[in-house]
């Protein structure tokens, strides 16, 4: 391992200029003549837009425009549309009603935006959104999946009966069936996956411009992936060709998912500025970001686990209902799909599982991807299940999941995916060591010496990265292609410019992918520069989700190299008169083999750009561009072991330890790897016992602040074990398999499984997420009474 | 508009802002001082951390006026061209950071901490930074960074 290659753990490239407050932020970008956009948001969840008089708004100072919904609809706008069609259990597509970017005639969420006003300055936007008067009137909101599914619901969309947008299933029913009419045992659980805000710490930004000498119009807009924006506005939107339409994503300040949605406002600043012919700029404020920002999870499911009577799992039965908010998000029919019903085997040989999900329109903001996307809750669901099933035959949680972990791979499961590699007993046997499992009974009957009330819980989980391949995901209903692109530019003295489709909002792209270039072409890491989030930069892209970014991203690279090193051959053995088949290529020299005859990369770029004695059969250059299109997925693993202790007088649970062994595959940078892990367990602990989006009944969001919503702070976290093992996956060149969500999917179970076994003597059999004290101290009486 | 005359990062600057213009706004929007980020309108994130007069302040609260006199330091102020101040080299080498946004109120609040205490506990740093959220690092290597850096500062500032 070279101290720049891959393993190695390279301090940032990036750093420089964030520590030092020379990042560039979409809201530090501001454009000559810029305007300010201020956008008129309904305070009503359901309303009929009866009227809008913007009379005294256009009067006030600075003000430029008042632009309406209705004004949209007359330019032709479109919808705002949909990256995946699913389809019913009777094979008809899902409901698709239309998401217009400003609502003309009826608003459908708090949040939902009439108009916007555009002046002069920020607080003159502000100020004269004030005035604009919209006649509301008023209509009967469903705010929750229980009030949408309800007799008598009121409708989201006139068209969508029941607010059902689709009703989906997984697997094999009848052997589903089958399996369970065979059980010993058959253990139920009803749960909650609660919904949940992003809360990137960096709110939304979108600057719009339109330059007429050239026609050509630009959107700024933090997003985490540039070039699928442009597909979406350009073509599906405003109607715009792509070689018209630039999207910038600079430096973006987290996303988590929730900046990769096409969202309303970068249509409105586009829409906008071309008809102003002034820049217009748009900073969400937090309290915007809470009520527009597409929120995450929102399940309500009830399972049940076939087992017979030695703890063997026969069958597994999953009926869920997710919640889409009032519109369909980007990518919000697949995350509780194909992102969480595809993942109902676990690691655990199931070998007839069934799925059903319904999901449902609501009058509460769109829900999508967050961090995990459908894999949480998928975990969720089986590792409570699992250990409920341990606890009522009498049996270990570790023996329970020992039993039935997949120990041969390939493996297919019956819901759709086959796993290329794994070591679940490996994973488990070392969290179990770093946890000092073996030791945690003494500690139990310490802390009840003090009153207290330890557990400890484990969860074991896999979970499916970088969606693919694009012949399989668009049979599925994809309307994207799912393969990432990598161009690798050597220069004339050998430095290296990397062009990547994928997106960097805080996973370190700039060091990791340059490790990669270090580490195969031996080129020093100085020498090398990622560019990402610039449609005119990078040929094309899909950008940063699902951890994908190395898995797809990177394996983009790496073959774009394999291009640059043939090529390279072909020219160094014109050089030193040799076959190219003699020539081997290793960290940046070229050499005929056997002999002593080298050149380095640099001398052969030198010459493929100054190709004065050159292969006459070649092209002069050095510079090679590859679509990867992965053959699978790839399945990141591992086990978390978490150790929480209970106040039962006051139901407040205190971590002590959080434990994790995780095969993430490959590991180009072990530190970022790591700081990956840290985040994501972060977000998995704040679900398991802090955080919940809470809409009261007429769909007014109750936590619409910092105030109320709980976002995990520095106190209430512990420091990480972290323990890796790895197994390559076996299908991409990389071996790499992804870490981003790793944390957020195998965490939460942990936790409250935890919490369970703190309080199982106190009759506790579950409880749902968030472990607050409140709920913690109502559950324990719920089971004393 | 009152002219508003501060120190920023040891050069005097006099600005015509209105009575209402926070010190954040002064900031950002009148010295193009970019690095100092706002997350938030409540107040509860921290991402807009300076020092005032060797506090830590979050310059969303405080008015432009109100610093009128007072020396204002941003993290583009704490060390030279092309280099890191020991702080930010700390968190770099700990992977302090992820997407940079929460960094600089980060950075600045750390120092804070470091001028009044020069080798705190884990403890010590989780509560100090209680008012600084970051969503990507889990706070862990945060934690770690500002404990090397306040040792590395030894009770300077
Ligand atoms: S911007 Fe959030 S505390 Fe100042
Ligand atoms: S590094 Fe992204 S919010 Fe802290």
């Amino acid at each position: 391992m070279s101290d720049t290659g891959i393993g190695a753990a390279v301090r940032r490239k990036e750093d420089a200029r964030f520590l030092t407050g020379r990042g560039r932020y979409t809201d530090d970008i501001d454009r000559p003549g810029q305007l300010y956009a201020h956008l008129v948001r309904s305070p009503h969840a359901h309303a009929r837009v009866a009227g809008l008089d913007a009379t005294e708004a256009e009067r006030a100072p600075g003000v430029v425009a008042v632009l309406t919904g209705a004004q949209m609809a007359e330019d032709g706008v479109g919808s705002l549309p949909c990256g995946w069609l699913i389809h019913n259990r009777d094979g008809s597509p899902m409901a698709e009603p239309p998401h217009p970017p400003l609502a003309a005639e009826t608003v459908r969420h708090v949040g939902d935006a009439v108009a916007v006003v555009v002046a002069e300055t920020r607080t003159q936007a502000k100020e004269a959104a004030g005035l604009v008067e919209v006649d509301y009137e008023d209509l009967p909101a469903a705010a929750s999946i229980h009030a949408a599914v309800a007799d008598g619901a009121p409708l989201v969309h006139d068209d969508v009966g029941g607010n059902v947008c689709f009703d989906w299933e997984i697997g094999d029913e009848a052997a589903t069936e089958e399996a369970f009419s065979r059980a010993d045992h058959v253990v139920t659980l009803d749960l909650v996956n609660q919904r949940l805000i992003p809360n990137a710490i960096e709110p939304r930004v979108a600057i719009g411009e339109y330059d007429p000498s050239s026609d050509m119009t630009t959107l700024y807009t933090s997003s985490q992936n540039p070039h699928l924006i442009r597909l979406l506005l350009g073509a599906f939107v405003m109607g715009l060709p792509e070689h018209k339409l630039r999207v910038v994503s600079p430096d973006v300040g987290g996303g988590f998912g929730s900046k990769i949605f096409h969202y309303a406002e970068e249509v409105v600043v586009v829409w906008a500025a071309r008809r102003l012919g002034r820049p217009v700029k748009w900073t969400a404020t937090r309290s915007e970001s809470f009520q527009t920002d597409a929120h995450g999870r929102d399940h309500v499911s009830h399972a049940e686990l076939a087992l017979a009577a030695d703890g063997t799992f026969l069958g597994l039965r999953v009926d869920t209902k997710a919640n889409l908010g009032a519109y369909l998000s980007t990518f919000g029919s697949v995350v509780p799909t194909y992102l969480h019903g595809t993942l109902f085997a676990g690691c655990y040989r199931t070998p007839a599982i069934h799925g059903r999900v319904q999901a449902v329109f609501t009058h509460t903001v769109p829900v999508d991807a967050y961090r995990g996307a459908g894999r949480p809750e998928a975990a969720f669901l089986v590792e409570r299940l699992v250990d409920k099933a341990a606890t009522e035959l009498g049996m270990s949680p570790v023996e329970i999941r020992r039993k039935n972990f997949i120990d041969t791979f390939p493996y297919a499961t019956p819901v759709a995916l086959e796993y290329d590699s794994g070591d679940y007993h490996a994973t488990l046997d070392m969290a179990l060591e770093l946890a000092d499992y073996e030791g945690f009974e003494d500690r139990r009957e310490e802390a009840r010496s003090r009153g207290r009330r330890r557990g400890i819980g484990i969860s074991t989980f896999v979970e499916a990265c970088g969606i693919a391949p694009s012949s399989v995901a668009g049979a599925l209903g994809a309307r994207a292609g799912l393969y990432e692109s990598g161009q690798i530019r050597v220069h004339p003295t050998g430095s290296v410019t990397v062009y990547t489709g994928t997106h960097s909002h805080g996973q370190g792209h700039e060091t990791t992918f340059a490790q990669l270039v270090s580490d195969h072409l031996g080129v020093d890491i100085d020498q090398v520069e990622v560019v990402h989030g610039d449609s005119e930069k990078s040929s094309f892209g899909m950008g940063t989700y699902g951890s994908r970014s190395l898995a797809v991203g990177g394996n983009a690279i790496y073959k774009a190299m394999e291009k640059v090193v043939d090529k390279g051959r072909k020219i160094a053995a014109h050089m030193m008169e040799a076959s190219p088949d003699d020539v081997e290529f290793e960290k940046g020299v070229f050499r005929v083999v056997g002999t002593d005859k080298e050149t380095s990369l640099g001398d052969v770029a030198m010459t493929a750009y100054v190709p004065h004695d050159y292969p006459e059969d070649l092209e002069p250059g050095l510079d090679e561009t590859a679509f990867y299109d992965p053959a699978n997925f790839t399945f990141p693993a591992g086990a978390h072991v978490v150790e929480v202790e209970v106040d039962p007088e006051t139901g407040r649970v205190e971590l002590v330890q959080v434990t994790c062994a995780d095969d993430v595959g490959t590991v180009v940078n072990p530190m970022i790897v790591d700081g990956q892990m840290h985040g994501g367990l972060a977000q998995g602990i704040g679900q398991a016992l802090f955080e919940r989006a809470v809409y009261d009944e007429s769909g007014q969001l109750v936590t619409g602040s910092y105030m109320n919503y709980t976002m995990p702070r520095a106190a209430d976290l512990p420091s990480f074990t972290l323990g890796r093992h790895t197994t390559e996956c076996t299908h991409n060149p990389l071996g790499v398999k992804g870490v981003g969500e790793v944390g957020s999917i195998g965490v939460p179970p942990a936790v409250i499984n935890a919490v369970v076994d703190a309080l199982s003597d106190l009759g506790v059999t579950h409880l749902d997420m968030p472990a607050t004290p409140e709920r913690v101290w109502k559950t324990i009486h719920a089971a004393q009474a | 508009m009152p002219p508003v005359t501060l120190t920023v990062n040891e050069k005097q600057r006099t600005t015509e802002v209105e009575s209402r213009t926070l010190l954040v706004e002064l900031l950002r929007d009148h010295l193009d001082l970019t690095g100092t980020h706002v997350g938030c309108d409540t107040s509860q994130c921290g991402a807009c951390t300076v020092l005032v007069d060797g506090r830590s302040v979050k310059s969303c609260t405080i008015l432009a006026v109100d610093v009128a006199g007072s020396e204002v330091t941003t993290i583009e102020g704490i060390a030279g061209p092309g280099e890191l101040h020991p702080m930010q080299a700390a968190f770099k080498e700990h992977h302090g950071l992820q997407c940079g946004f929460c960094t600089p109120g980060m950075v600045m609040g750390a120092l804070d901490l470091a001028a009044r205490s020069a080798d705190p506990s884990e403890a010590e740093v989780r509560e100090w930074l209680e008012g600084n959220l970051c969503r990507c690092t889990g706070y862990h290597n945060i934690v770690l960074a500002v404990q090397e850096g306040a040792r590395a500062m030894g009770g300077a500032s």
